[in-house]
C-alpha cells in the first residue's frame, strides 16, 4: 500500500470530474457510502491522487483526513498511478511454496523496479498480490486480466516480451 | 430436450487456464455441425480438481475430460458428440478403465469426498436460478417461512451442531439465538465473503458455483432473527463471484424470493453487495462491519458482541459463506441428518483447499474427522516427484504446521486446536522436504505484519519484532536466546491483542518451534538451512567428479562467478555467487548441488 503522494502530476479531465460528481450524488445518503465511492473513483481515474480525494471530501461533505485514512488502509486503493500493464504476482501460501518468490524476483530484475513501483515509461507496474484463488495453477501471475500459471522464472522474459511493443 | 449436456467449469481456476476459450470453440463447432438444438453447453462452478483444468464433463456418458485445449474441441465434437465415440486420449486418466469409463465418484479424488456445501458446484449453471430451484433450491426458505416458527428454525440449526466455518467454529444456532433475543427493531444479517486466508478458495467456489444458496441461507437467517436487510461483504479480487452474485440477487428479486412479501408470507428481506478493498483484517467480524460502515476496517473490542450491537450499532448475525451453504439442507433434511456426519463436537463436512506440494490441488469436501493422511495421500494423491511429506499447514496465517508424526489425526475443530493449529477457513497447504519451516514461519509473519491494522500495540509492534528475530535466524545471525525470547513474545501477543488476527498471529511460529525446533537450531548453531531455502545460508558447489566441463553453467551465471576451461571441472567463487540457482537449473549432469 503506497501512502506517499504521487510525484506524477495530476491530469484529470473535466469529464472525469463530472463523472465523479455524479457518482457521489448517486450514493449520497446511502449508509457507509465512502467505500463504494472510492472504488468508483479509482475506476474513473485509475488511482486516488490527493486531488481526487479532495473532490470526494468536498462533494460528500466528509473530512479529507477521513478519506485519506480509508484510502491508505486498503491495499486495493492506490495513491500512485499504475502502469499500462499491471503485473501482479501471487504471493499467497500455495504459490509461495511452489516458488512464486523466485518469479517475483525475476520480474523485479527484468523490469528494473521494486514491488509497488512503475517503470519510468509508464508501461509496467509490479506488485505482489494476495491469493487470487487460482491455487491449482500455482505459481500464478497476472498481467492486467491475463492469467499465467504454472510459472518458472525462465518464463518471465518471454511473457514480458508479449507486452513490450 | 437435449440429448447431451456439456458442462464446462467456469470457476476461477479453470477460467485462468482458458475455459472461456473452450466454451467459445465449443459453441462455434456446435453451430457449424448444427448441433445447437441437440446439445447444451453449460458453464458451471468449480468441480474441485483445479490442477487438471480446464475441465469438461459430457453427460449422459459422464466422460470427464481434463486439461482440454481449444484445438481438442473439433475432435470432441466430431468423435464424441456426433459419432458417440469417447475421446479416450483426453479423459482424466483416473477414469479410464480397459473398455469402459469409471464414474467420477469412483476415482481416488472423489471417492472419499462427501459433497454437502459443494453439492451444486460443478452441477448447475450458477447464472440460472431455475437450475438451482430444480435441485430443491429455495425449498428450505419456503419450508421455514410456511411451516416453522423462527424459534424452530434456530432450534434446528442448534440441534444440527453446525459450527461457523470461517475460523472460530462458534455454534451457528447459538449465535442466531443471541441476535433473536434482542428487542425487535432494525437487525442485520451479514455474510462474510471476504475470504482472506492465502491458499483458501472454498468460499469463492461456492459464490461462483452456487450463489443462490448464500442468498437463501441469509433469508432464512433473517427470518430466524427478525432482520429484513442483509449485506454480503465480498472480496473485490473475486470478479467472477461478484458478477454471479449480482445476477443471482437480480433473479431472486424477479422471482419474488428477495424483496417485499416473500412467497406471499409477509416476510420482507433484501440483500446488498459490498465490495472489500483488500484488507485481511476485514475477515474479522467487527472489522468487517466497520468496513461496511465506510471506515478503516479496524476491529472493535468485544463485548458488546455483534449479536447485540453490530453493524450500524444494530443486532447483527454474521455467517461465513461455507456456513451458509449448509443451512438450507439442514432445514430441508433435518438436524439429525446433518449431525449424523462428523465427530462428536464437529458435525457435518468441511471443505478444504488443497494446495502446495501435492498432486491433486483443488477443493475437497470430506466429513469432519477424516484423517490428514486420507486427505493428503488418498484424495490428494500424495506428494509429487517422490518427495517426502513434511508438514501440512492449516488455518492460514492464524494456523500452524502439522508434522508428519501427526498425520493420522482426525481433522476437526478441537483436534486441530489441541495440536496448536486451527481449522481456519480450510486452507490446507502441503509441504515437502524442500520447504524450510523457519522460512514458512517468516512468510506468515511478513503477511501479518503487513496486514496488522495497527490499532493495538501487541499486534502492531509485537509481530514486527517477531519477524525481525525470524529474519535474523534465516540469515544465520540468530542466537539460541532468540528462541526463548520469541516464545515469550508469542504468548504476550496472543494474550493481549484486541482481535483474532493478533491473537492467532504467533501460531505459525509457535507450532514450527514446537515440531521443527531442530530446524531452528540448525539455522542458529550450524548456520545451515536443512531444506536448502534460506539463501544466506546456502552455498552452491560443483561436484568435480560429475562435472563434464560443458561450460553451460558458466554461461548461465549472471555474476561471472563460475570459472573453468572447456572439458575441465568448473569452480564456483562463493564471494561472487548470488545464489540464484541458475547454474543448477542449467546443469545436465546433476553436478551442482546446494549445501
Amino acid at each position: 500500500m503506497a501512502t506517499t503522494i504521487s510525484a506524477v502530476p495530476f491530469n484529470g479531465t473535466k469529464e472525469q470530474e463530472q463523472e465523479l460528481i455524479e457518482l457521489i450524488a448517486a450514493h449520497k445518503g446511502q449508509k457507509g457510502a465512502l467505500m463504494p465511492i472510492l472504488q468508483g473513483a479509482q475506476g474513473i481515474y485509475g488511482y486516488l491522487p490527493i486531488e481526487v480525494q479532495k473532490l470526494v471530501a468536498q462533494h460528500l461533505g466528509v473530512p479529507l483526513e477521513e478519506i485519506y485514512g480509508v484510502s491508505t488502509f486498503y491495499s486495493q486503493f492506490t495513491l500512485n498511478p499504475k502502469g499500462k500493464y499491471k503485473v501482479s504476482v501471487c504471493l499467497g501460501t500455495a504459490c509461495y511454496v511452489k516458488g512464486s518468490g523466485d518469479v517475483f524476483a525475476k520480474l523485479s530484475e527484468c523490469l528494473g523496479i521494486e514491488g509497488g513501483a512503475c517503470t519510468t515509461d509508464g508501461k509496467f507496474s509490479l506488485e505482489a498480490c494476495r491469493c487470487i484463488g487460482a491455487c491449482g495453477l500455482a505459481p500464478v501471475m497476472t498481467v492486467n486480466d491475463d492469467v499465467y500459471g504454472r510459472l518458472v522464472a525462465d518464463d518471465i522474459p518471454g511473457i514480458l516480451a508479449k507486452y513490450a511493443e | 430436450m437435449y440429448r447431451s449436456h456439456v458442462l464446462v467449469c467456469g470457476g476461477t481456476g479453470c477460467t485462468s487456464s482458458g475455459s472461456e476459450r473452450i466454451v467459445e470453440a465449443l459453441e462455434r463447432e456446435l453451430q457449424e455441425n448444427k448441433l445447437t438444438e441437440e446439445i447444451k453447453v453449460i458453464k458451471t462452478g468449480c468441480f474441485g480438481l483445479c490442477a487438471l483444468g480446464p475441465i469438461m464433463i459430457i453427460y449422459p456418458e459422464g466422460a470427464f475430460y481434463s486439461m482440454v485445449k481449444p484445438e481438442d474441441i473439433p475432435e470432441i465434437v466430431s468423435e464424441h458428440l456426433l459419432k458417440g465415440r469417447i475421446v479416450t486420449r483426453l479423459l482424466y486418466q483416473e477414469t479410464v478403465q480397459e473398455d469402459t469409463i469409471k464414474s467420477l465418484n469412483h476415482t481416488q479424488f472423489y471417492a472419499k469426498q462427501k459433497r454437502v456445501a459443494l453439492k451444486n458446484c460443478g452441477v448447475i449453471d450458477p447464472e440460472n436460478i431455475n437450475e438451482y430451484i430444480g435441485l430443491d433450491g429455495y425449498m428450505a426458505l419456503g419450508k421455514a417461512l410456511t411451516e416453522m416458527t423462527p424459534d424452530q428454525v434456530i432450534q434446528t440449526i442448534k440441534d444440527s451442531g453446525l459450527r461457523g466455518r470461517g475460523g472460530g467454529g462458534f455454534p451457528t444456532g447459538v449465535k442466531w439465538s443471541f441476535a433473536a433475543a434482542q428487542p425487535a427493531g432494525q437487525k442485520y444479517v451479514c455474510c462474510n465473503a471476504d475470504e482472506g486466508d492465502p491458499g483458501a478458495f472454498m468460499d469463492r467456489s461456492v459464490l461462483e458455483g452456487d450463489p443462490h444458496v448464500v442468498l437463501e441461507a441469509m433469508a432464512i437467517a433473517g427470518y430466524a432473527i427478525g432482520a429484513n436487510q442483509g449485506f454480503i461483504y465480498v472480496r473485490a479480487e473475486y470478479p467472477i463471484a461478484v458478477k454471479r452474485l449480482e445476477i443471482a440477487i437480480g433473479q431472486a428479486r424477479e422471482n419474488g424470493l428477495l424483496g417485499k412479501n416473500i412467497l406471499g408470507t409477509g416476510f420482507d428481506f433484501d440483500i446488498e453487495l459490498r465490495l472489500g478493498a483488500g484488507a485481511f483484517v476485514c475477515g474479522e467480524e467487527t472489522a468487517l462491519m466497520t468496513s461496511i460502515e465506510g471506515h478503516r476496517g479496524e476491529p472493535r473490542p468485544r463485548p458488546p458482541f455483534p449479536a447485540v450491537k453490530g453493524l450500524f450499532d444494530r443486532p447483527t448475525v454474521l455467517n461465513n459463506v461455507e456456513t451458509c451453504a449448509n443451512i438450507p439442507q439442514i432445514i430441508l433434511k433435518g438436524a439429525d441428518w446433518f449431525a449424523s456426519m462428523g465427530t462428536e463436537k464437529s458435525k457435518g463436512t468441511k471443505v478444504f483447499a488443497l494446495g502446495g506440494k501435492i498432486h491433486n490441488t483443488g477443493l475437497v469436501e470430506v466429513p469432519m474427522g477424516t484423517t490428514l493422511r486420507e486427505i493428503v495421500e488418498e484424495i490428494g494423491g500424495g506428494i509429487p516427484n517422490g518427495k517426502k511429506f513434511k508438514a501440512a499447514q492449516t488455518g492460514g496465517p492464524s494456523g500452524g504446521c502439522i508434522p508428519a508424526s501427526l498425520i493420522d489425526i482426525p481433522v476437526d475443530y478441537d483436534n486441530l486446536i489441541s495440536i496448536g493449529s486451527m481449522m481456519g477457513s480450510g486452507g490446507l497447504i502441503v509441504m515437502d522436504e524442500d520447504t524450510c519451516m523457519v522460512d514458512i514461519a517468516k512468510f506468515f509473519l511478513e503477511f501479518t505484519v503487513d496486514e496488522s491494522c495497527g490499532k493495538c500495540t501487541p499486534c502492531r509492534i509485537g509481530t514486527k519484532r517477531l519477524l525481525e528475530m525470524l529474519d535474523k535466524i534465516t540469515k544465520g545471525k540468530g542466537t539460541m536466546e532468540d528462541l526463548d525470547k520469541m516464545e515469550e513474545l508469542c504468548y504476550h501477543i496472543k494474550a493481549n491483542s484486541l482481535c483474532g488476527l493478533g491473537q492467532s498471529a504467533p501460531n505459525p511460529v509457535l507450532s514450527t518451534l514446537k515440531y521443527f525446533r531442530d530446524e531452528y537450531v540448525a539455522h542458529i548453531v550450524d548456520k545451515k538451512c536443512p531444506a536448502g531455502v534460506c539463501k544466506a545460508l546456502l552455498s552452491y558447489v560443483i561436484d568435480r567428479e560429475k562435472c563434464k566441463g560443458c561450460t553451460l553453467c558458466a554461461r548461465a551465471c549472471p555474476a561471472d562467478a563460475i570459472s573453468g576451461t572447456v572439458k575441465q571441472p568448473h569452480v564456483i567463487d562463493p564471494a561472487k555467487c548470488l545464489k540464484c540457482g541458475a547454474c543448477m537449473e542449467k546443469c545436465k549432469f546433476g553436478a551442482i548441488y546446494k549445501k
